[in-house]
């Protein structure tokens, strides 16, 4: 009898191998994510510091991050660092760099503009009413900027999950990977493979990306008011 | 009378453009000044000034005789003493009407929590807000966040109270009850300052009246006085404008 795809995702430990190559893509993702919240709120304030030239400089990072494409990134610091000075970086930490230069200067660009967008009689009337630096931080600044930013963020951190699948190309073993390899082993004897294979690597990327969609979404709702 | 508050020779520029020029003038103890003036002659950066939000070029702000300095760490603890009220309604969108008034009293004045809800409980019902205290801001009205407003600044129990055109963006029907809120403050003896453009609320509540033009003082005279004789042409004009009965 002929092996179905559907069967072959079950043969041996072809699903865990799958499950495992996706913990490999939510590992990069989670730990560039969390670089990028950290590093992004300070670029963020550096976005809107007083000098120009800082300004301008950090324009000039958003835009030169955002005109290339991840894929581009990613070669120029897999392969030319690693020819140009003899480093030899792991796929993965590769991925790590470009996805958290990527994310650091969008998340950046989302505290910038939910700082610029504070209207500025916000600090005065709590400067009037006494409060110092640190307190109007805490208790007007924060509250409001978190509440512009959180979706918008949410909404960057399931496009850097969805990302990470392009990583497969300078050869991190994550869930694509091992769905073409699987494919691979079963080209010539199960052609139908692929289409599970695929099915399920999307199932896997929507189960992952989708509850945290709807969290944007809900916490779009909840704070609205 | 005590003096309450005192600006002496204070000068404002942004750059080469002078904002205020050679202002002084001194606030007393239960006192009501009302500043008048066209827009743009510096009245609002006057107010400004007081309370260390704009920084002067030269001059003096004293605070019961104790100047108060841009860069005195003890800015924030002066700024208790004056409350300020805005023209842009400022609450703040993110906290319920009673955490916005009890934000200030206890955080930074360290009072307890159980005693500052009790007087402001107490305040929102003496301004007709009684039941508003978990709204948000945005469900109000903008008289309603107007009162809140003032209710906010008066738990700080300042010494002296600044309002800063605080009916200019409010809808007629809304400009009457702030206005009435701001009168019996001033029947009770508040000592504040007021920059306005109802003149005739300013006649009726003001016991002094600065004129201001091109940040300097034109004319500063008894309330009454100011209404029925100015003294300078320009004062003359000014209220001309706004004499409706030479109309026609």
């Amino acid at each position: 009898m002929q092996v179905s795809g559907l069967q072959v995702l079950f043969q041996g430990n072809n699903f865990l191998r799958l499950l495992k190559g996706l913990l490999v893509t939510i590992n990069i993702s989670l730990v560039s994510i969390l670089i990028s919240v950290v590093l992004g709120f300070f670029f963020g304030f550096i976005m809107v510091s007083r000098f120009r030239v800082i300004r301008f400089i950090s324009q000039i990072y958003l835009e030169f991050i955002r005109i290339m494409p991840q894929l581009v990134l990613l070669f120029l610091v897999y392969f030319g660092l690693a020819r140009t000075f003899n480093l030899n970086l792991s796929g993965e930490v590769a991925a790590l760099i470009v996805f958290s230069m990527w994310g650091t200067a969008e998340m950046g660009d989302l505290v910038r503009g939910a700082l610029t967008s504070l209207p500025k009689h916000q600090i005065e009337s709590g400067l009037a009413l006494g409060l110092n630096n640190r307190q109007l931080f805490i208790y007007v600044v924060m509250p409001q900027i978190l509440r512009q930013l959180l979706p918008q963020a949410v909404n960057l951190m399931t496009r850097m999950i969805k990302t990470t699948s392009l990583i497969v190309l300078i050869g991190v073993v994550e869930v694509v990977k091992v769905g073409q390899e699987i494919i691979e082993a079963n080209r010539l004897t199960v052609p139908s493979t692929a289409i599970w294979i695929y099915g399920l690597i999307f199932m896997m990327y929507f189960a992952v990306c989708f509850p945290i969609s709807r969290l944007s979404v809900y916490l779009e709702k909840r704070w609205k008011e | 009378m005590a003096t309450i508050l005192e600006l002496k020779d204070i000068e404002k520029s942004y750059g080469e453009q002078k904002i205020l020029n050679q202002v002084s003038f001194s606030v007393e103890e239960g006192e009501v000044l009302v500043i008048l003036g066209p827009s743009g002659c510096g009245k609002s950066t006057l107010l400004r000034c007081i309370n260390g939000l704009e920084p002067i070029q030269a001059g003096r702000v004293e605070l019961e005789g104790k100047e108060i300095l841009k860069e005195s760490k003890n800015l924030p603890l002066v700024r208790q003493k004056i409350g300020m009220v805005f023209q842009s309604y400022d609450l703040f969108p993110h906290l319920t009407v009673l955490k916005n008034l009890l934000l200030a009293p206890v955080k930074v004045q360290k009072r307890s929590v159980e005693e500052v809800k009790g007087e402001a409980l107490k305040l929102l019902k003496r301004v007709g807000l009684e039941g508003k205290e978990n709204s948000y801001p945005h469900e109000l009205s903008g008289g309603q966040m107007q009162r809140v407003a003032i209710v906010r600044s008066l738990l700080l129990h300042p010494d002296v109270l600044l309002f800063d055109e605080v009916t200019a963006s409010l809808d007629p029907e809304m400009v009457r009850e702030v206005l009435e809120l701001i009168g019996e403050l001033a029947h009770e003896g508040r000592t504040m300052i007021i920059v306005t453009h109802e003149l005739q609320f300013a006649k009726a509540i003001a016991d002094r009246v600065i004129f201001l033009e091109k940040g300097q003082i034109v004319e500063e005279s008894d309330a009454r006085l100011f209404f029925r004789q100015p003294k300078t042409q320009r004062a003359r004009d000014f209220l001309n404008v706004f004499d409706f009965s030479t109309v026609g």
